[in-house]
């Protein structure tokens, strides 16, 4: 009976927890899809229920000013950055995983050391490699940094992935007169895709929340990406902060992000090389 | 069909030696077994001729024309792998028609060779399974299907049937023995430890030991006339009784050697008495374990049918004469 009892405080305490670390996580943004329903002086008053709803601010932040702009810089620069980085990654790692060379291991630590600077150790260095390319305020600026700092993690992440696949399908694709490159594309690709799409995936989201960088390289409201652009929204005056718009398009930008994981987690399924060798 | 000559091949990775040395004939449409125990150099002298790895020197030619830089595809092998080594995401007929779509096949002789293959070993049904909808056997049968495909002059085998259970080993030596009738015109190297294999399939077994060739002969060859002691320990099943000390000297020998079939139980002169201590019916035949007083192994006698004798029994042994086998010191043949 004790026994019992015990079991059923350990549960509810389990569950208290869980509620309150959903509590925390989600409770923000809950409170910010309400705050972008609502209008006027509504906004001041603090509800935890809908009480009144508008598309107001949405017609608002998305008909005015550069914010749709904006949001196509973000999906363009988020989306050439995965496939650069991933392009580079996959190529990288096929070297790292399966070419054996001098210094190897070496360079794999090189690339890891590279993703322990913090961003704004690099940003003055990197503003002047930009300013020489000539990339300043494009989205080629944005790109080429989000790639370098994505890369360290990618090339990980793939290096370890493509090191398990089993070495006996390489080399029956070589006995198959496959060259690496079909090897890559044709034979380990496919075996990959949980890999990509979760690398992809946590590209992508780092190169859409992006704001050091974005503030930096762009100087143009017509070049900014989403993040940027949000906290330069402003108000009729200096002294409105136009939260309803800010909220709106908080909720624009996280809501593609929330669709993209949804969509692809089912994806991320392992035991995509069962069958090609033994067990 | 392709006449293979390898002429003093040697691999080394970094300071390891592993072919110290191997010249070595395959003929035109040969079943050549290499056989060993783990760690010989086996395996890595077939990963040689398909041009896995280097060469670290010596020639290697296969119709005359030297290999040794040729790119794997390009030296007409086939080769089936241990653990199979399917393509996980392409269906069994796509798995098959890989090598001949990267050689720019028309879809005709693809589809055509595929079906042919496929009807040979009896995988037809399976053609549009993914590997992981089928058996371990079925997988194999695929492997093989896939380097019958290929139309090689040369397969090369891997140890094909070690993942396989017992009942299924059989089945797929079969199999494997049926195909090199079926395709006379091909030379197959096969690579095994298990010396039951290389006894069945082989027309020719390559015994080797640290990297280097131990003896080239027919099965049978290798079975009544080994030229060291280690072949004769190594081909037979149950291994042959080597004894040595005084027993070998009478012999005028270092050691002798007998297989278990050449030993009789009977009371006569120069039979060795000894006790029982196991005995084994395996229905066709028997064997008895029996310790003679010597070290080491105890003698291992076959009989047919079935016997019993309970350990600890007294009995006495006799080598049948003239099925004695004599080794000298370093373990090579003395002549008769």
């Amino acid at each position: 009976m004790t026994l019992d009892l015990w079991t059923i405080t350990k549960r509810t305490a389990f569950y208290a927890l869980v509620v309150f670390i959903v509590f925390v996580a989600v409770f923000p943004f809950y409170y910010a899809i309400l705050t972008s329903f609502k209008s006027g002086t509504d906004l001041f008053r603090v509800t935890y229920w809908p009480v009144s709803f508008s598309w107001d601010n949405y017609i608002s932040v998305l008909s005015t000013g550069s914010f749709p702009r904006n949001l196509l810089n973000s999906v363009f620069v988020a989306s050439v950055t995965v496939l650069a980085a991933l392009f580079l990654a996959i190529t990288a790692s096929f070297a790292l995983s399966r070419v054996r060379f001098r210094g190897r291991s070496l360079l794999l630590m090189t690339i890891l050391a590279v993703s322990m600077f913090p961003q704004i150790a690099v940003l003055a260095g990197l503003f002047e490699v930009i300013r020489f390319l000539g990339i300043y305020n494009t989205p080629w600026a944005l790109i080429f940094s989000y790639t370098i700092f994505t890369l360290p993690f990618t090339v990980w992440v793939l290096t370890t992935f493509m090191r398990d696949l089993p070495i006996e399908i390489e080399e029956a694709a070589i006995v198959d007169g496959a060259t690496p490159w079909i090897i890559i594309w044709r034979v380990f690709l496919p075996l990959l895709w949980p890999a990509l799409v979760t690398t992809g995936l946590l590209a992508f989201i780092a190169a859409w929340n992006e704001f050091l960088f974005a503030l930096t390289f762009t100087s143009s409201n017509a070049t900014r990406t989403v993040p940027v652009a949000i906290a330069l929204l402003s108000g009729g005056s200096q002294y409105e902060i136009p939260w309803g718009n800010i909220m709106a398009a908080s909720v624009i930008v996280t809501v593609p992000l929330v669709v993209l994981v949804l969509i692809f987690q089912r994806k991320i399924i392992s035991g995509l090389t069962a069958g090609g060798v033994k067990g | 069909m392709a006449h293979i000559e390898l002429k003093n091949i040697r691999k080394s990775f970094g300071l390891v030696d592993v072919i110290k040395g191997v010249d070595l004939e395959i003929f035109s449409g040969e079943f050549m077994v290499f056989v060993g125990p783990s760690g010989c150099g086996k395996s890595t002298l077939l990963r040689l001729m398909a041009g896995l790895e280097d060469i670290t020197s010596g020639e290697m030619s296969f119709d005359g024309t030297l290999v040794n830089a040729l790119a794997p595809s390009r030296r007409g092998i086939a080769m089936v792998f241990q653990s199979y080594a399917l393509y996980p995401h392409m269906t069994v007929y796509e798995n098959m028609a890989f090598g001949m779509q990267l050689a720019k096949s028309s879809k005709e002789a693809i589809q055509e060779r595929v079906e042919k293959a496929a009807e040979l070993l009896q995988i037809t049904p399976y053609l549009s399974r993914l590997p992981k909808q089928l058996s371990g056997g079925q997988r194999q049968r695929v492997a093989i299907g896939r380097a019958i495909v290929r139309d090689p002059k040369v397969f090369l085998f891997d140890e094909p049937l070690s993942n396989l259970d017992a009942a299924l080993r059989v089945a797929t030596r079969l199999e494997i023995a049926k195909l090199h009738h079926a395709m006379n015109s091909a030379t197959m190297v096969y690579v095994t430890h298990d010396q039951v294999e290389a006894m069945t399939l082989a027309d020719r077994i390559c015994v080797l030991r640290d990297g280097l060739v131990e003896q080239v002969g027919t099965p049978l060859e290798l079975y009544e006339n080994p030229q060291s002691l280690f072949v004769a320990g190594f081909i037979g099943s149950p291994k042959m009784n080597f004894l040595n000390g005084e027993i070998a000297s009478k012999f005028g020998a270092n050691t002798i050697g007998i297989r278990s079939e050449h030993i009789e139980i009977a009371d006569r002169d120069g039979s060795w008495k000894g006790k029982v201590v196991h005995s084994e019916s395996l229905g066709s035949d028997s064997f008895v374990y029996v310790d003679i007083g010597m070290s080491g192994d105890p003698v291992i006698v076959r009989q047919e049918g079935t016997r019993h004798h309970n350990p600890d029994d007294a009995i006495s042994i006799a080598p049948i004469p003239g099925k004695i086998y004599r080794f000298d010191a370093a373990g090579k043949p003395l002549k008769h």
